[in-house]
């Protein structure tokens, strides 16, 4: 057997099965719908044992050259907490489970994204302002400082936008618009480019094995 | 007239569904080209950063997708691990999402086989770990305690490709190729700025002007965006190569050209349609 | 009481995160409890599996609405399950070839069908009903002709206006949204550590 052929097929029939969902909602669709997602639960959980917990917790609770590390019993124990979500009457420890996952999150992100996304934004703004390279650039940064301090302007809710704080709002709103409108250019371009990737799979893989090649 | 063109807007919408079938079915099929200009943005930006690294340089590969944003990052990344490993750049991989493993692997050997480079000596693939931002920070101070072994269970002290790479900041670049949470910014936040090593990426056109704010800083070298990102640098990378493999999104970006042409007209006549039956009802000022 | 330890765990361990940010000393510390995170994390993945096989399993016994479905469901976890824990995950093993000929496919064509519904959307709700909708439509028009071939040919200069939208105006609208999420992230956050934000332990009680 071609092992290559029967590949593309499948993948063929089960594209074609998700693709009849436009025409409307049908039994084909949802048979290739239920496979995917109980294949991807079981990639995710193969994976997770395979490259986390083997490497990063077994083989460091019970290291190779003997022995045991009951240190390494303590993730063990808050990750089966986790799990014991689901029964009801154990679920309340995974509390513990969700509070060291939160509060490392939470302490993490909260310098990080305050250093990446705030301060290192402030800070190239400011900067804009004294870069030279013609009236163009300069006109440029101009609309970009004006638009950061009004889209942040914009966002500021704990003052009515009236006078100079709604004019102010008036002009953040008007860029969002612009950067919004950019947002949906590069979404359209996104979601094309999605069925371009899977049209020239049917075209260029599958429409070959029965002999047609275009 | 009237009537037709406010009828218009209730317009059935498997018939979009079929125009739009339409635009990316046909100029595929008839093999339309269009020429790919290459101007001055992100795109060139990340071939020159990349570039400019020497021979022998490591950079960390991230996958950072899954299947369902492929068609948009795989060419990115196949084209990428071509000009890495062409210029004789090692490349260690990982990924923060579990199905990049698969897709990364499938990058890297054909590009691997087809310049006949070898495994562990010129690249490797370490696997996927749980953490995003977390996971980072630790590879930051020690990267062979969270992967003592690649994806395959293989030991990475014995790889001649792992000697010196102890930490993030042994590698000349990271280069993320990012399909969401955790991605690009994580990458940024807590390799970027807090080790300061260059951070390159691709991403799906979807989240690319998230990431602009980073081009403006410098905290990112370069970035792709999207399927036009992969095709620019397709061509790039292609420049002056014989016999160089054709990619996936060169050709692509003819339909995509057709189909962004189709949904504007689709726009167009919606607006008509309802500029015209708000004018009947007196609605227009 | 029942949130007390919960909420000290927090507490310690975001504050060890901030201290190792600052504090060498606080380094090893900060390290183990990189490690932690990574493999109590990981558990979420089975918590997951247990509930979608315990839904399946349950649409099957009382065999609710589609309940035929829930078997190929389960088939294909246990497919994955079976394959990638005896036989191996590298290339060329039934895990990689399921990975590659089955879940690829699906999950990109999955994700294609967005194409026609964002096209009807678009016929459908992107009116240029005020001046601002209008600019809108401009941005998005002006970067879907700047992004593709065609848009050169047409006018040679679309490609630099669309990547002067996105170095500009975009850049600054971006950068107000991640400076105002940054701040919001660092509220956030602040209020989990110390204990005011309790919802994600289920609840204020």
């Amino acid at each position: 057997m071609n092992w290559t052929v029967l590949g593309i097929w499948l993948g063929a029939l089960l594209s074609l099965s998700l693709y009849s969902f436009l025409y409307k909602d049908n039994p084909f669709y949802k048979f290739a719908e239920h496979l995917f997602v109980g294949m991807s639960a079981g990639y995710w959980v193969i994976y997770t044992i395979k490259n986390v917990l083997i490497p990063n917790w077994w083989d460091n609770l019970v290291p190779s050259e003997g022995g045991m590390q009951p240190v390494w019993l303590i993730p063990g124990f808050l990750g089966l907490f986790m799990v014991l979500r689901v029964v009801p009457k154990l679920s309340s420890l995974s509390r513990l489970s969700l509070a060291l996952i939160v509060g490392t999150g939470a302490g993490l992100s909260m310098t990080a994204m305050f250093q990446t996304n705030a301060l290192a934004q402030v800070n190239g703004t400011i900067i804009a302002l004294g870069q030279g390279g013609g009236w163009f650039s300069w006109a440029s940064n101009i609309i970009i400082v004006t638009g950061v301090v009004c889209g942040l302007v914009y966002f500021f809710f704990s003052k009515a936008h009236t006078g100079a704080i709604g004019q102010a709002a008036n002009v953040g709103i008007t860029i969002l618009m612009v950067a919004f409108g950019a947002s949906f250019g590069y979404t359209v371009m996104a979601r094309i480019s999605l069925l371009i990737g899977q049209t020239q799979f049917l075209l260029f893989e599958w429409l070959p094995t029965m002999g047609i090649h275009l | 007239m009237a009537t037709f063109v406010e009828k218009l807007g209730d317009i059935d919408r498997r018939i979009i569904f079929i125009v739009m079938a339409l635009a990316v079915i046909i100029p595929l099929s008839v093999r339309m080209s269009l020429p790919i200009p290459i101007s001055a943005g992100p795109s060139l930006d990340m071939y020159n950063a990349v570039d400019a690294l020497p021979a022998g340089s490591k950079v960390l590969l991230s996958f950072d997708y899954d299947p369902s944003t492929m068609p948009e990052l795989q060419p990115m990344a196949i084209a990428l691990a071509q000009q890495l490993m062409t210029k004789d750049i090692k490349i260690v991989s990982m990924a923060l999402w579990p199905m990049g493993v698969s897709l990364g692997n499938e990058a890297l050997i054909s590009v691997s086989d087809s310049l006949g480079r070898e495994e562990y000596v010129d690249w490797v693939n370490l696997g996927y770990k749980t953490g995003g931002g977390v996971l980072i920070v630790r590879l930051g101070s020690d990267i062979k305690s969270v992967f003592p072994v690649d994806y395959d269970g293989n030991p990475v002290d014995d790889m001649p490709i792992m000697d010196g790479v102890n930490k993030l900041g042994d590698f000349d670049m990271i280069i993320s190729l990012s399909a969401g949470d955790p991605g690009v910014p994580a990458w940024v936040m807590m390799a970027g700025d807090r080790y300061n090593i260059p951070i390159g990426g691709g991403c799906t056109a979807v989240s690319a002007p998230q990431f602009y704010p980073y081009l403006g800083t410098g905290q990112m070298v370069g970035l792709l965006g999207g399927l036009k990102g992969a095709a620019d640098y397709e061509t790039m990378v292609r420049v002056g190569v014989e016999n160089a493999p054709a990619g996936t999104a060169t050709p692509g970006m003819a339909a995509q050209s057709v189909a962004h042409l189709g949904i504007m007209l689709f726009i167009i006549l919606g607006n008509i349609s309802y500029l015209v039956a708000k004018k009947r009802k007196g609605g227009v000022k | 009481m029942r949130l007390a330890i919960p909420l000290m765990i927090t507490f310690v361990a975001g504050m060890i995160m901030i201290l190792q940010f600052f504090v060498p000393a606080t380094q090893s510390m900060g390290e183990s409890l990189q490690e932690w995170y990574m493999i109590v994390a990981s558990f979420a993945i089975f918590l997951g599996a247990v509930n979608l096989l315990h839904i399946h399993i349950h649409k099957i016994r009382f065999k609710a609405r589609n309940w035929k479905y829930s078997p190929v469901t389960i088939a294909g976890f246990a497919a994955m399950i079976i394959t990638g824990l005896f036989l191996g995950i590298e290339p060329g093993k039934p895990f990689d070839y399921m990975f590659t000929q089955m879940m690829v496919p699906m999950g990109a064509t999955m994700f294609s069908l967005l194409a026609f519904f964002v096209a009807s959307a678009a016929f459908r709700a992107f009116r240029a009903s005020n001046w601002r909708a209008t600019l809108l439509l401009i941005s998005a028009f002006v970067v879907m002709l700047g992004r593709v071939p065609i848009g050169a040919m047409i006018w040679g200069k679309i490609p630099l206006i669309s990547e002067w939208i996105m170095q500009v105006p975009n850049l600054a609208g971006q950068r107000a949204v991640m400076i105002g999420a940054a701040m919001g992230m660092v509220a956030t956050s602040l209020r989990m550590i110390f204990g005011i934000e309790r919802s994600y332990l289920g609840g204020a009680d």
